[in-house]
């Protein structure tokens, strides 16, 4: 049993009923949490790119912002409990950029500059839920916290929101990603609180 | 090491040495690791390590692959060392 | 007998808090007793976890700032956006309870046989455990020459500092202040480059020890400086202590 130490508090902030999901907290803060080493792709290197459909489509940075744009206000639920709310985000729907592609494919693996991985079905990124966000609250995405461009997926827990992403593998299995692979929930729905594998 | 790789985000294998001792049973800053990878040999204190809430990961110096991951499941704390190619 | 005395390291005891002192307006050293305290080298390191009444629970490491065979004591700087660090420099007071794991640390300690000519590298509360290590050689009466070049802030900033303005026979320690300096500062006013290393350390034909410890970004800087001036890697020993420190 370990002492209680008198006085001691997570910092947290009140939330609404019912806006957070079970079992987080709401905080001002936005915790920077990487696996790896910061990149830094320059911008004429950077490409998002789709694979695994009939053909590979690829977009370099100027083709990726010429794309229809769209901005939100969201909540975002990180794993680890914390939970930002009303975050403002710029970016391309993944509904844009899927329909440049044909593929049969149900699920997809989302990879990034050094080497993060996570997998998704490809119907959590259809549907108006989900961008590849090149802004964040009004600014360019700082490098820190996925810049130039992140996906964004509010609905599921922030790990499948991947930094610093390149692109998509549609495949027709859904195989973990990196913290999936860990011991993390294969899907991570925050509602149903699928934290960990077997959740 | 590669000035664009330094990261402020790193710590250090110091960082972890609780951490290491509770799963090992052994004071393991002083011990070496051999990258899977690239072969690289480094002490354990001096490896960049990734210290978050969602987990934690113990890179190669050299190139940066994964050698170590630490997830705390429901409590309990979940090793995989695949990535290195020995541990001594 | 030394089963038991890598599990009493290993695992969680209860540390009570005793005198606190506040070194500046950000850093606390807080002095705890922990019953049956193995003792520590210099240079090593407490893992602290603090428990909540709901039962949350947050840990954090603290490189202790006493040498061996004084009581265990961790010197603590607040960090802004930290959960545990105001707690600890704040709001914790004589009597208050948390638990400690270790010591642990093999790599970054000093014992007097480990020798010298010693440079230690001090970025911000990187000072933390280098304090240890000179406390420590005054404490064993070693005869090993120190330099400790202290990159802080300002000089509200420095740590320890009435202990360091008094150093031992044969240590000299050299601040650089590098965003406020007060007026007719006479001392280096900027971030430890080659350069500076160049003038301050020891030459590397003496055959010396290097321990730096601070910001990873500090770390990193000032041991490729070093090595840079010829000294070998494994002569270099590194501490990072990430963006903030601790």
């Amino acid at each position: 049993m370990s002492p209680i130490s008198r006085g001691f508090r997570r910092k947290r902030e009140e939330a609404p009923a019912g806006r957070v999901p079970p079992g987080q907290y709401v905080t001002k803060d936005f915790p920077v949490l990487s696996a790896g080493p910061t990149p830094h792709t320059a911008l004429s290197r950077w490409s998002f790119s789709i694979t695994g459909g009939r053909e590979a489509k690829s977009w370099t940075w100027d083709e990726f912002r010429a794309l229809p744009t769209e901005t939100l206000t969201t909540d975002i639920h990180c794993v680890t409990r914390w939970s930002k709310l009303d975050t403002t985000w710029q970016g391309v729907s993944l509904d844009v950029l899927l329909s440049a592609v044909e593929y049969e494919s149900r699920y997809a693996l989302a990879f990034s500059d050094g080497g993060y991985t996570t997998n998704l079905p490809v119907a959590d990124l259809l549907g108006g839920k989900a961008w590849v966000a090149f802004e964040y609250g009004g600014g360019p995405l700082g490098a820190e916290h996925g810049g130039p461009a992140r996906l964004l997926v509010p609905h599921l827990y922030f790990w499948k929101s991947a930094k610093w992403v390149r692109g998509l593998r549609l495949r027709d299995t859904d195989e973990p990603g990196f913290w999936e692979n860990y011991g993390y929930h294969i899907y991570g729905d925050p509602w149903r609180e699928q934290r960990y594998a077997g959740d | 090491m590669d000035d664009a790789a330094v990261d402020d985000f790193a710590v250090d294998g110091n960082a972890i040495a609780g951490l290491l001792a509770s799963v090992f049973g052994a004071e393991m800053t002083t011990a070496v690791g051999t990258c899977g990878s690239c072969g690289a040999v480094t002490v354990v204190a001096e490896l960049p390590v990734y210290l978050t809430e969602i987990g934690t990961v113990v890179r190669c110096r050299s190139c940066y692959s994964v050698l170590m991951v630490f997830v705390s499941v429901r409590g309990m704390t979940c090793v995989d060392l695949m990535g290195l190619a020995s541990l001594s | 007998m030394a089963g038991t005395a890598v599990r009493g390291r290993l695992t969680w005891q209860t540390a009570t808090v005793g005198p606190v002192t506040d070194e500046t307006p950000h850093v606390r050293t807080l002095s705890l007793s922990v019953p049956d305290w193995s003792g520590h080298r210099a240079g090593q390191h407490v893992d602290v976890r603090l428990t909540a009444e709901d039962g949350y629970q947050a840990e954090r490491e603290y490189s202790i700032a006493s040498a061996p065979g004084e009581p265990l004591a961790i010197t603590v700087e607040r960090l802004d956006d930290g959960e545990v660090s105001p707690y600890l420099t704040e709001e914790a007071q004589s009597g208050d309870q948390f638990e400690v794991r270790g010591p642990v640390g093999g790599y970054f300690v000093w014992e007097p046989d480990t020798g010298g000519p010693l440079l230690l590298a001090a970025g911000g509360s990187g000072v933390v455990p280098l304090r240890a290590i000179l406390r420590h050689r005054a404490r064993t009466r070693s005869a090993v020459p120190v330099k400790l070049l202290y990159s802080s802030r300002s000089w509200e900033d420095v740590i320890y500092s009435s202990e360091l303005d008094l150093p031992a026979d044969g240590v000299e320690v050299i601040y650089t202040l590098t965003r406020h300096q007060p007026r007719a500062w006479k001392g280096y006013a900027r971030r430890v480059d080659e350069q500076m290393l160049a003038e301050v350390a020891w030459p590397a034909g003496q055959g010396p020890l290097a321990y730096v410890c601070g910001p990873t970004s500090f770390v990193e800087s000032v041991a490729a400086g070093l090595v840079g001036l010829g000294y070998p890697a494994g002569r270099v020993k590194t501490e990072r202590f990430g963006a903030t420190g601790r």
